[in-house]
């Protein structure tokens, strides 16, 4: 299935009144209007018109955008600009105008190990033994091809040292059941940010929810998605779809805004394959972010107190590309002791975005950079996001500002919460973090 | 392919700018063709220079070619005032951004062109001062802009528009010469070359300093929500406040159409069903202000407004606020392009124009959708048309046209804010007379003899060009957009 013009009839909609430009980090760090929202709706336009062809002005232009969709919350005129700018990626992956990213270290992640539990799984493994040895020094060396400041770029290796196993196909509610949950565990955050998912079936099951964790479940393709390997997208997402569906539970859950996103697109995706294209809507229709569903349990189970001094970074794909927003602060407000504080700019993207931080290191440290003066200027004892993408980049940045404060996702922290004891301050989490005893 | 400037030219701007800031190529060209307008041009070359003195090299370098230039802000412009309409090098002024200084006890700024207009509020709003003119774009816009097209907004009924703010500027002429003119103290004498360069649109040159007044902020402010059933009595509303000697900080209207368009858009909280709203927003001493509010209201009532609200929080408020200045985006649910207009009535006539404005859209089978700075008679109509649909695009540029002639005929003017650009100076002829135009054309010619500086614009230049049948830009009619 190509892409026809009627693809960008989205681009229509864009009135050229640069509303969206100071909402765009690209833009703001490097104030090109090619770099701007505005500026790559119309070189989109002029792709799908056949009066620009694909090639290296538009891979450099079109690749530089982080995805993060900010201009679509601020666009008054409603453009869709993610689903443009998928359409777009994928007219410059067929057309093969690719740089060496996307041929070499994207084509190998997308097709060769996301889409691969066993491969994904064997990585990180060895990951695990080599992360001092072969495997760094090969993609340090990849990592000096690129532009821009690459000290302590190794950072960016994700802590792979501890393994995280899938768990049990069901697991039943704490005390008495509210509902079911169909749990997505992501590719990625079973393997750098296990916590986060074993804390999401804990702060489940302390709601009320059995959870189901379908076995034959795959990579939600979003990263497919966003680097124009549509086709490979659809087919994880016809996975999934009937992975989901065969659960029958009420709601499909995840912990990773990026994957929740994509979820909540599926819809849109496999609309024009007829025999798809309403089991991909009934799944989607169920797919809610797990704070989403957290936040409408009444009444809210009990939790202990956390004495701590915290901040929630919004991640871009549950802000913009869910709407969703309040929910975590709402949960993080009920956590007696807990003090939540808000960043000036709690819209601007962190710079992770997906496998942005390995293709265009300097723009994502930059756009990383101002996120991370912004959070550690509210001198917070803990950094709280909802996306493994985020998570590890939010680490990246505290280590590049030789601070230490620690970034979790929003889940360990209520899933401590809801365990107990009481968590005294920060010298406590500095002892002995977050995670205390695993229940499952 | 597009025409290219002699490579000469590109290597010594690359010399000045940087090869990283000097952009040629087709997808590069079209990026700096448009502003909010409809109007599209492509430049030659693109510069981004990064200070005042590269500016004036990339002037000397066109200056010394023949070459014309454009500078440009963040492109925000509705009368098409920075598109290269004769094609040569469009320098965009967005990296010159900073903030040069704050003098709170002397109550100025002196910043960069390229710095957005809200921006500067924000830097001083902790010590309570404020930069006043609040185009509707203020999120967007560059200050360099504002003085370029002497940019109001909907508090310049009470504080004036952007001329009213600037103290002086740095100003690089055609020639690439750099000259100061205006103080920050007022007054300097001689002559007031600062109100001559704002709104000149860039043709006399490029503003690379802004010495920009700091007012001190109101210490209260509220925000009024007046709806009715019928656009007369919300336009005998506004005539009677200002007739009662209360002027508002705001006075704003929006129409039937426009209320439902912002509600899907941003849900600002406006009554989907009434015919027209009244936004009215007074400042002042706390003290007074309840007593102005309460006089304002029983006006509104008076006149049979159903419902009159007062925002009761800051976040209401900006709510309110967030309606109106989205606006512009959010017509574009309705229709997918706009024609806008910005002129001027006597407020007496407010009725009136509304009136022919409503006979124009009939006559010519078009939906126009008005919102307006009712306080000064500052009319923003929005013309909704679909580019591909060649025949509404002819019927639209009649209306706008008959719109602004209805404007001059009852005491008028073309443009209250956004400047004559490419759009209206064929027009200008409507109000002044060939000795006021030849007088505007030797001033031009003393500064830029060799008529390098954003030609054709503002200025009738005899030919009509930049056609709004052709301006939708490259999509021939009936193609997918
Ligand atoms: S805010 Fe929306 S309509 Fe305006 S320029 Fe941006 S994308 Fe286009
Ligand atoms: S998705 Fe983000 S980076 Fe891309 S244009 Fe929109 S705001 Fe800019």
């Amino acid at each position: 299935m190509t892409v026809e013009p009627s693809d960008f009839s989205a681009a229509k909609d864009c009135v050229s009144c640069g509303l969206c430009l100071p909402h765009c980090p690209t833009y703001r760090e490097y104030p090109v209007e090619m770099a701007s929202p505005r500026g790559r709706i119309e070189l989109m336009k002029g792709l799908a018109e056949g009066e620009l062809q694909p090639g290296p002005a538009l891979e450099e232009h079109l690749s530089l955008c982080l995805g993060c969709r900010a201009c679509e919350t601020a666009c008054p005129s409603d453009v869709r600009f993610g689903h443009l700018l998928e359409n777009a990626r994928a007219v410059l992956k067929d057309a093969g105008a690719s740089g060496w990213t996307s041929s070499a270290l994207r084509r190998l992640f997308l097709n060769q190990v996301f889409p691969r539990p066993a491969v994904l799984s064997a990585l990180a493994s060895s990951l695990r033994f080599y992360q001092t040895s072969m495997l760094r020094r090969w993609v340090q060396s990849l990592l000096r091809l690129m532009p821009g400041p690459v000290e302590r770029l190794e950072a960016l290796m994700p802590d792979f040292t501890a393994p995280w196993s899938a768990p049990p196909p069901e697991l039943p509610a704490h005390g008495p059941e509210r509902g079911v949950a169909a749990f997505l565990t992501g590719c990625v955050m079973p393997h750098c940010t296990g916590e986060a998912n074993d804390a999401t079936l804990e702060v489940l099951r302390h709601h009320g929810y059995r959870v189901l964790t379908p076995k034959d479940q795959r990579c939600c393709g979003a990263l497919h998605l966003h680097s124009g390997y549509q086709e490979e997208a659809r087919q994880l997402a016809r996975a999934n779809v009937s992975a989901f569906e065969a659960t029958g539970a009420d709601v499909v859950v995840t912990s990773s805004a990026g994957c929740g996103a994509a979820l909540k697109e599926y819809g849109d995706l496999l609309s024009r394959d007829p025999e798809w294209a309403e089991r991909s809507r009934a799944v989607e229709s169920r797919v809610r972010d797990v704070h989403q569903v957290l936040a409408e349990t009444d009444p809210p189970p009990p939790m202990g107190r956390i004495a701590l001094r915290a901040v929630y970074d919004d991640p871009c794909h549950l802000l913009h590309g869910q709407g969703v927003s309040l929910e975590p602060r709402q949960l993080l407000r009920a956590v007696p002791g807990l003090e939540l504080v808000e960043a000036k700019e709690p819209d601007w993207c962190c710079g992770s975005a997906g496998i942005y931080t390995v293709t265009h290191t300097e723009m994502s440290l930059r756009v990383l950079d101002r996120k991370m003066e912004d959070l550690l200027s509210l001198e917070p004892d803990i950094i709280l996001t909802a996306n493994p993408g985020c998570l590890l980049q939010l680490r990246l940045g505290v280590a590049r500002s030789g601070s230490d404060v620690p970034v979790h996702h929003v889940m360990e922290l209520l899933a401590r919460a809801s365990r107990g004891p009481d968590l005294t301050g920060p010298d406590e989490l500095r002892r002995h973090g977050l995670t205390g005893e695993r229940t499952r | 392919m597009s025409p290219t400037v002699d490579p000469a030219v590109r290597s010594e701007i690359a010399g000045v700018v940087g090869a990283r800031y000097v952009f040629d190529r087709d997808e590069e060209k079209r990026a700096y063709s448009y502003d909010a307008s409809l109007i599209r041009a492509r430049p030659d070359l693109v510069c981004v220079p990064g200070s005042a003195e590269e500016v004036a090299a990339v002037v000397r370098v066109a200056h010394r070619h023949r070459v014309p230039f454009v500078a440009r802000g963040a492109g925000t412009g509705i009368a098409g005032g920075s598109i290269p309409i004769e094609g040569g090098i469009v320098i965009a002024l967005t990296r010159l951004n900073r903030i040069l200084e704050v003098n709170i006890p002397d109550r100025y700024a002196v910043v960069e062109p390229g710095v957005v207009n809200l921006d500067l509020t924000r830097r001083v709003e902790n010590e309570g001062y404020c930069y006043r003119p609040d185009p509707s774009s203020q999120k967007v816009c560059t200050i360099g802009g504002n003085v370029a097209s002497n940019a109001g907004g909907p508090h310049c009924l009470a504080y004036g528009v952007t001329s009213n703010h600037i103290l002086g500027m740095e100003v690089v002429l055609p020639d690439g010469s750099i000259t100061e003119i205006g103080a920050p103290h007022l007054e300097p004498g001689g002559y007031d070359l600062t109100g001559l360069f704002t709104g000149s649109e860039g043709t006399l040159g490029i503003a690379t300093k802004i010495i920009c007044r700091l007012s001190r902020s109101s210490e209260a402010v509220r925000t009024m929500l007046a709806s009715y059933d019928r656009m007369e009595d919300a336009a005998a509303a506004v005539e009677a406040i200002i007739a009662a000697g209360v002027i508002p900080a705001a006075l704003e209207m929006m129409d039937r159409e426009i209320i439902r368009a912002v509600e899907a858009a941003v849900g600002a909280g406006y009554p989907v069903d009434a015919e027209a709203v009244l936004l009215i927003e007074i400042e002042g001493p706390r003290d007074g202000l309840n007593e102005s509010s309460d006089v304002i209201k029983s006006l509104c009532l008076d006149q049979g407004a159903r419902e009159f609200r007062t925002a009761q929080s800051e976040e209401e408020r900006q709510k309110l606020w967030k309606g109106r200045k989205g606006a512009l985006g959010a017509v574009a649910r309705i229709k997918p392009m706009y024609y806008l207009h910005d002129g001027v009535v006597p407020r007496t006539r407010l009725l009136w124009v509304m009136k022919k404005i409503a006979a124009t859209a009939a006559q010519h089978r078009l939906t126009i959708v008005n919102v307006f700075h009712a306080g000064d008679g500052n009319l923003h109509p929005f013309i909704l048309f679909d580019p591909a649909d060649a025949d509404e695009v002819r019927r639209v540029h009649l209306a706008g046209e008959e719109i602004l002639r209805a404007c001059v005929e009852c005491g008028g003017t073309l443009s209250g804010e956004h400047g004559i650009g490419i759009e209206k100076n064929e027009m200008m002829g409507w109000i002044f007379s060939e000795q006021d135009l030849e007088t505007m054309r030797r001033v031009r010619s003393a500064i830029d003899p060799a008529g390098v500086a954003n030609p054709k614009k503002v200025l009738p230049s005899g030919a009509r060009c930049g056609e709004l049948s052709r301006s939708p830009g490259s999509a021939p009619a009936g193609a997918w957009i």
